[in-house]
């Protein structure tokens, strides 16, 4: 059996973090009505100009220190020439011959050792329109407030060679941008989009196997599976004796199979040449330095620094790290609060678990640090129990009230007396078990059971337990 | 020169429909402004930097500060056919 090995490069476009877009100043805020932010410009108007936003070009300079690019000192714009309905002036304004960053490199885990993924290039340019297609209607409906939306488009080098590869690359490279706030990478709104360029060979030969290339990907697992299938689609193809045929792919998610877009014959020409409306752009150094000394902290290096800082697990460190803002959160509370794992229990489990039931990004989480570390101290000072906080916690999040608001009757009771009356009450209610207990220790948890039941979770057990004792009087 | 094949090729490109007779012109006009280009070529420009634009303007750039685009009537003005505050077009996709 000849065994097979995957050879496969990235293609990543992300949308930069701007508030107007590439060429003109129309808005880029997502989910406006159709067709409501559009000008002269990004609608291709003939005697319109562009003008690049320096914002963009700023956001592409941030990320060249943490792909470890090299930045161009001269970089320009080039036109890609296609027709297309979602693209109105008939061709995009991207970058050719002279991108900003090239030759650069990340590290991704493998389950090995950590791995170097090399990046060819990243350059700038515009996103297309959207098209909606709709079943019973002979039209195209085309919305083109995405027209001009700046883009960084990440190509990394042919170095990645699995489809897992391509997820830890994928989540990687996310981490990175959303660290920088170069992209909100919201894979739903389509901030970030990914092609894949994917090759076979057998084992041990050294030229490369001709490539197809899935487009169009907007989930990272969409990528994991499409390039299972894809691999595996073109190892049948090699092993009945046939040919891989250069061409364009997309996923169809309800099949789960690559399906022919467009074959070589079609392949476009893309006739790059210089965009006349633009002049180039010199990156001096001191653009660059000053951008540099702007830089956050990068994921790799923050995990680093929390594992030691708070005596946390590299797996829960890259549970917090994942997203930005929950590492930040994480790191929010701790500035008034001493009990790292505590709360990061609550953040796998109680804040985790909201997040999932509503359907909400930790961004949408509605209690502020310094609410939900008061809730933490209630517990640490032992003025309520785990249960109590539980529900105070459920409370607080869906009112956006602070806890103490809701604590005093949550308070454990503690008071010997009042506690005594309840014991009283469920021995009195359950004599059976209260005798069972003289004999098996065991029913006094079904004793406790009862008591937390009549003092809604307030009582205090460990000091039931001994008025329990003193009561049945062992 | 250019080829005929070339011209049809390149008049599908631009979604030009030519009858024969522009085809045969336009291989004509064409294949003259290649010589012309070629005379051009002749000339020695070793060590010229290429240029890219013929003015030298670097760094024109403008602040990432919003402005409000265009009306929707303005929008689709000049529009064939719309619906919905969507541009219309025929079904792209199969
Ligand atoms: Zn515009």
């Amino acid at each position: 059996m000849t065994e097979f090995e995957i050879i496969m490069g990235l293609e990543v476009h992300v949308q930069l973090l701007t508030s107007t877009k590439m060429f003109c100043s129309c808005s880029t805020t997502f989910g406006s009505p159709p067709n409501s932010q559009v000008c002269s410009i990004c609608l291709g108007l003939p005697g319109t100009l562009p003008v690049v936003n320096k914002k963009a070009v700023e956001l592409a300079l941030k990320v060249a220190h943490a792909l470890n690019c090299q930045v161009a000192e001269v970089t320009k714009f080039d036109r890609k020439n296609y027709f297309y309905p979602d693209l109105p002036k008939g061709y995009q304004i991207s970058q050719f011959d002279q991108p900003i960053l090239h030759s650069g490199h990340i590290m991704i885990p493998t389950p090995k050792e950590d791995k170097k993924i090399r990046i060819t290039r990243a350059h700038m340019e515009e996103d297309a329109g959207k098209m909606i297609h709709q079943e019973g209607t002979p039209y195209s409906f085309i919305d083109l407030n995405r027209v001009g939306t700046p883009l960084l488009e990440i190509v990394s080098a042919p170095d990645i060679e699995s489809p897992d590869e391509a997820y830890s690359y994928l989540k990687e490279l996310k981490a990175i941008l959303e660290y920088l706030e170069i992209s909100d990478c919201n894979m739903q709104e389509g901030s970030l989009r990914c092609d894949v360029n994917l090759s076979i060979r057998p084992k041990g030969q050294k030229t490369m196997g001709t490539r197809t290339e899935i487009k169009n990907l907007n989930s990272f697992n969409f990528v994991r599976l499409a390039a299972s299938y894809e691999a595996e689609r073109q190892k049948q193809v090699v092993l009945r004796g046939g040919k891989i045929e250069q061409g364009t792919y997309l996923w169809d998610e309800n099949e789960q199979k690559t399906k022919l877009m467009r074959s070589k014959e079609d392949a476009h020409d893309y006739r790059y040449f210089p965009e006349p409306d633009l002049g180039s752009f010199l990156i001096s150094k001191d653009l660059q330095e000053k951008i540099h000394s702007q830089l956050p902290e990068l994921p790799r290096i923050r995990s680093k620094r929390m594992q030691e800082e708070y005596k946390i697990s590299e797996k829960d460190c890259a549970f917090l790290i994942e997203q930005k803002v929950v590492a930040d959160y994480f790191e929010a509370c701790l500035k008034k609060f001493s009990e790292p794992q505590e709360l990061l229990n609550w953040m796998k489990g109680q804040v985790r678990t909201y997040l999932n039931e509503h359907d909400l990004a930790m961004v949408d989480f509605p209690i502020p640090p310094k609410n939900f570390i008061e809730l933490l101290e209630l517990l640490q000072k032992k003025t309520i129990n785990r249960n109590a906080a539980k529900e105070i916690f459920e409370q607080m999040a869906k009112t956006g009230k602070r806890a103490k608001e809701f604590s005093q009757q949550k308070q454990k009771i503690t008071d010997e007396n009042e506690l005594r009356q309840i014991c009283q009450e469920v021995i009195k209610a359950v004599p059976q078990i209260a005798e069972d207990c003289r004999t098996n220790p065991k029913a006094m948890n079904a004793l406790v059971g009862q008591l937390m039941k009549r003092s809604k979770g307030r009582a205090d057990v460990d000091i039931a337990r001994r008025i329990f004792g003193e009561l049945i009087g062992e | 020169m250019i080829e005929k094949k070339e011209v049809q090729h390149i008049a599908n490109l631009a979604r030009l429909r030519l009858s024969e007779e522009e085809e045969e012109a336009m291989t004509q006009h064409l294949g003259q402004m290649i010589t012309y280009i070629n005379k051009l070529k002749e000339l020695d420009t070793t060590g010229v930097p290429p240029t890219v634009h013929a003015v030298e303007m670097p760094n024109v750039w403008r602040e990432d500060t919003p402005c409000s685009g265009l009306s929707s009537s303005e929008v689709f003005q000049n529009s064939p056919a719309m619906q919905d505050n969507f541009f219309t077009v025929p079904k792209v996709v199969k």
